[in-house]
């Protein structure tokens, strides 16, 4: 197949795409997972889904959007990630369908066991996608070991192997981080301490596993290869650290929404860590680097790519406007007054 | 034992039957809350408020499983459909994604504006936010219908490079199947949507709650619910003559016609009997009817399924009788509606009818999904009609791991819908909101 402009174009949209989605739905996976440890009563508990409330549906559609990209700019790579992942995706939809419906229905009942269950959705939907994603994308940077065909062999133990599994406890640790700091800039009194020592701490472990993490990639991966051939790709793990630095110095003066933003910063730089040095591959094969799907080999036609850039630059931005929109016109802290309307979770 | 395709084609029918559950009334009672909401903010009225604040709610409830079961179909292509997936994403991929940018992320993050939304926008902003939820509503619709228009009836594209590709973005978004389907799937939707404000108010009605309150929901829906139940026999007459135009195998299955015909008649009572080729009952024939249906001429010649080789056939009973069914529900809707429509200004005079119509509510979802089963079960054994097989489409994958996923959809989606029928019957009963409370605190529990 011939090469062009518009392959390169959606390999950036690619990464993007699933980098906004990670660093939105990211915070609302850690207030997820933070919910059994630091609320103490109903109301905390009810802060929390409500910190998450107006704004967890619109993360979630940029996987949706992440997905259809994928599907619709590189057909192949769509259809050999998710039958290759077939189980830990399944689990990762399922852990979403809960997570989703537990914000609806929790506060529909009176019941503490009624509540307790839907608790435990949120819970377990939140964790079970921080890990699984970053399983995945740590198995994508470090390749699949897939044939030809792009059939997958292995199996999907093989995916817990030691970097899948650092990529999945950095994704966890970086979402809790995220959520802590979310929750920080929604609540008051003594959760809004709680949640602050919470990223405090976590942090130290963040750092850790960021360190280990790109180290670990040197060893298990070739991503690297691609920043010391263009150098000024370097720009983008060194805005990952600045923002991961960043966080406590802000947390310290409390700059909240700047703690926030540096997390943010961090989790988009991140991810484009790994999209970067998979460039031009989307999934490398582990088995022989030929077999590896890259944007080359796996990209729809010019006319449909021509097409979805057209309705890409577009709506893309309009999406992103009215987001953005709504992110302030729900930018107060949830009060306890808030609570007591009929419309909260 | 049973195999991958067989079993991944369970879970597509059960992943996307179950969607179905809720999508309809999505997509009517967005537009029916969004009308109440304004003719709030035109009169001033506030039991129209109270009406969009119940409806909304109900709405919200059903909207959350809308939502969380979308997801799943939309990665099931990749997970279950690759070989499909690598086909024919070149078009098929692109509308999905289209769908996804222009639909789905205006539905969702206004959904949250107007739930959230109530102390904080004007009453006119906040209305403009069910409209826009009730618009990309119906937007991803036509996007999806036009995917599944494409599978129907594939346009627009030559077989390059081992798979079909684009040639035409605009016989792709302009191909009349997929805008039929789409007339045809929101004309059914509304009415589904119509019938649950009406059962629901005469519910209310029959035990003399909110009298005045259920009486402006029921006129509002009786005149909406006449429009579109009128409509929809009509649009389904045509759709019928796309199909027949299109997907000859499966207008034969429709109608359960072995033999090719001139002039074909219509039987109103039929019973197929696939295993010897036959039908083992035809009685009531209307002359030159089926032929006058599907190509506006009685004379027309109707092809026969014994024109096709037996695997070239979808199953026709399922086919048959789905279609059968929908269409009688069809009419029968017609003639509620007309009722409805003559007593809409004094509904708690008819007793009868306002008994009948809570249990009406379940049809229009019934003729929902049989409407499915005939399109798609018709469609067998193609996924892309005369393009591709379904036995062809299936992911290289062990059939436990399909087996395993199957049954977990299964479970999850019984038990949370379960949960979701009951909270709509729970709230739906509990009525709307007193008047004067209406801003009061609901209790919270520490
Ligand atoms: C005729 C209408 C129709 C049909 C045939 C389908 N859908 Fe659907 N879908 C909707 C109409 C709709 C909707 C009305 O727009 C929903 C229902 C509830 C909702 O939130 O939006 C929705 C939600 C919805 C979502 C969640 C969006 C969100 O988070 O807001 C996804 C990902 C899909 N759908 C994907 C699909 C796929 C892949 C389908 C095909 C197999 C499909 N839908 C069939
Ligand atoms: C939500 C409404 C829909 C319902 C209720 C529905 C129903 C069904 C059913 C019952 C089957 C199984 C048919 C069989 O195997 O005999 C099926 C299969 C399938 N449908 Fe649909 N469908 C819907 C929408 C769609 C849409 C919009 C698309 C594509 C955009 C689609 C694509 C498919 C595919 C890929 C299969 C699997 C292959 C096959 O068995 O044909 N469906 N669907
Ligand atoms: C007399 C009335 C009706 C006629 C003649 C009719 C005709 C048809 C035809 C021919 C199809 C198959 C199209 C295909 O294979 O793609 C279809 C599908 C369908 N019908 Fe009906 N129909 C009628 C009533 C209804 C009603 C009342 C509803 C729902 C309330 C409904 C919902 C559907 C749905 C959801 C589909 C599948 C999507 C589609 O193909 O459009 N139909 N109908």
């Amino acid at each position: 197949m011939e090469q062009n402009i518009f392959q390169i174009i959606w390999f950036v949209l690619w990464g993007v795409l699933w980098a906004v989605y990670f660093m939105l739905d990211g915070f609302d996976f850690g207030l997820g997972m933070l919910l059994p440890f630091i609320a103490k009563n109903d109301v905390d508990r009810r802060i929390i889904y409500n910190a998450a409330g107006p704004f967890w549906d619109g993360n979630e559609v940029w996987l949706i959007t992440a997905g259809g990209a994928t599907f619709a700019a590189f057909p192949k790579t769509y259809a050999v990630m998710f039958s290759a992942l077939y189980t830990p995706l399944l689990l990762i939809l399922f852990a979403l369908i809960l997570r989703g419906v537990a914000f609806e229905f929790r506060a529909k009942e009176e019941s503490p066991v009624w509540k307790g269950i839907w608790d435990l959705c949120l819970v377990v939907g939140s964790f079970l996608p921080a890990l699984l994603f970053g399983v995945a994308f740590a198995n994508f940077f470090q390749g699949l070991p897939i044939d030809w065909q792009g059939i997958m062999h292995g199996n999907t133990l093989s995916l817990l192997n030691p970097y899948g599994l650092l990529g999945g406890l950095l994704f966890v640790v970086m979402f809790i981080v995220h959520g802590a700091l979310w929750l920080t800039i929604k609540s008051n009194g003594a959760l809004k301490r709680r949640a602050k020592k919470v990223a405090e701490s976590f942090w130290v472990i963040e750092m850790l596993l960021v360190i280990i993490f790109l180290v670990a990639t040197g060893f298990f991966t070739d991503l690297w290869v691609n920043f010391f051939r263009y150098k000024w790709l370097l720009i983008i793990p060194a805005l990952a650290l600045l923002g991961f630095v960043a966080i406590p110095g802000f947390l310290a003066y409390g700059s909240y929404w700047k703690a926030w933003f540096s997390s943010a910063l961090a989790i988009l730089m991140t991810t484009a860590f790994g999209v970067a040095g998979l460039f031009p591959r989307l999934i490398p094969s582990s088995l022989n680097p030929d077999w590896s799907l890259t944007i080359y080999n796996s990209s729809s036609s010019p006319l449909t790519l021509k097409i979805m850039t057209a309705v890409a630059l577009i709506f893309v931005p309009i999406v992103i406007l009215y987001q953005l929109w709504t992110y302030k016109t729900f930018s107060e802290k949830v009060k306890p007054e808030f609570l007591e309307t009929e419309e909260a979770y | 034992m049973l195999d991958v395709v067989l079993l991944s084609r369970l879970q597509f029918a059960v992943a996307s039957l179950f969607h179905f559950l809720f999508v309809p009334l999505t997509l009517g009672l967005s537009i029916l809350t969004a009308i109440f909401e304004t003719l709030y903010v035109k009169t001033g009225d506030e039991d129209y408020l109270r009406a969009a604040k119940f409806w909304g709610k109900l709405f919200l409830i059903n909207f959350a499983l809308g939502v969380v079961t979308g997801i799943t179909l939309e990665f099931q292509f990749g997970t279950n459909w690759s070989k499909y997936s690598m086909y024919v994403g070149d078009i098929f991929g692109s509308l999905l994604a289209i769908e996804a940018t222009l639909a789905f992320f205006l539905e969702s993050t206004f959904i949250a504006v107007w739930h959230f939304g109530w102390n904080r926008l004007s009453p006119k902003l906040h209305a403009l936010s069910i409209w826009l939820v009730a618009i990309a509503s119906n937007i991803s619709a036509l996007w999806i219908l036009l995917a599944n228009g494409w599978m129907q009836h594939p346009v627009g594209y030559t077989i390059r490079n081992g798979r079909a590709e684009l040639t035409s973005f605009l016989e792709v978004v302009t191909n009349p199947f997929g805008w039929m389907e789409f007339i045809h799937t929101v004309s059914g939707a509304y009415i589904l949507a119509g019938f649950f404000v009406l059962g629901i108010s005469a519910w209310h009605l029959r035990r003399k709650r909110e009298v005045t309150f259920f009486k402006k929901c029921f006129k509002v829906a009786a005149v909406w619910t006449l429009i579109f139940a009128l409509f929809e026999v009509f649009n389904g007459h045509l759709h019928g003559s796309e199909v027949a135009k299109a997907q000859p195998t499966k207008l034969a299955a429709m109608e359960s016609l072995w033999e090719t015909k001139q002039g074909a008649p219509m039987y109103l009572l039929v019973i197929p009997d696939e295993e010897h080729e036959r039908n083992k009952l035809e009685l009531f024939p209307i002359p030159g009817m089926l032929s006058l249906l599907a190509y506006h001429d009685p004379g027309a010649t109707v092809k026969g399924l014994k024109e096709w080789p037996e695997e070239e056939r979808p199953p026709v009973a399922l086919t048959f009788w789905s279609f059968r069914l929908m269409v009688g529900l069809g009419f029968l809707f017609a003639a509620l509606s007309l009722w409805v429509f003559w007593k809409r200004n004094n509904p708690e005079e008819s007793p009868w009818l306002l008994r009948i119509l809570p249990w009406v509510i379940p049809l229009p979802y019934l003729a929902c999904e049989l409407g499915w089963m005939v399109a798609e079960v018709g469609r067998q054994p193609w996924i892309v009609y005369g393009l591709m097989k379904t036995s062809k489409a299936v992911s290289p994958i062990a059939p436990a791991q399909v087996g395993i996923s199957l049954l977990a959809f299964i479970l999850v989606y019984t038990l949370l819908g379960l949960v979701d029928f009951y909270l709509l019957f729970k709230f739906a009963r509990k009525g709307p909101g007193a008047k004067k409370t209406l801003a009061a605190p609901s209790s919270i529990n520490a």
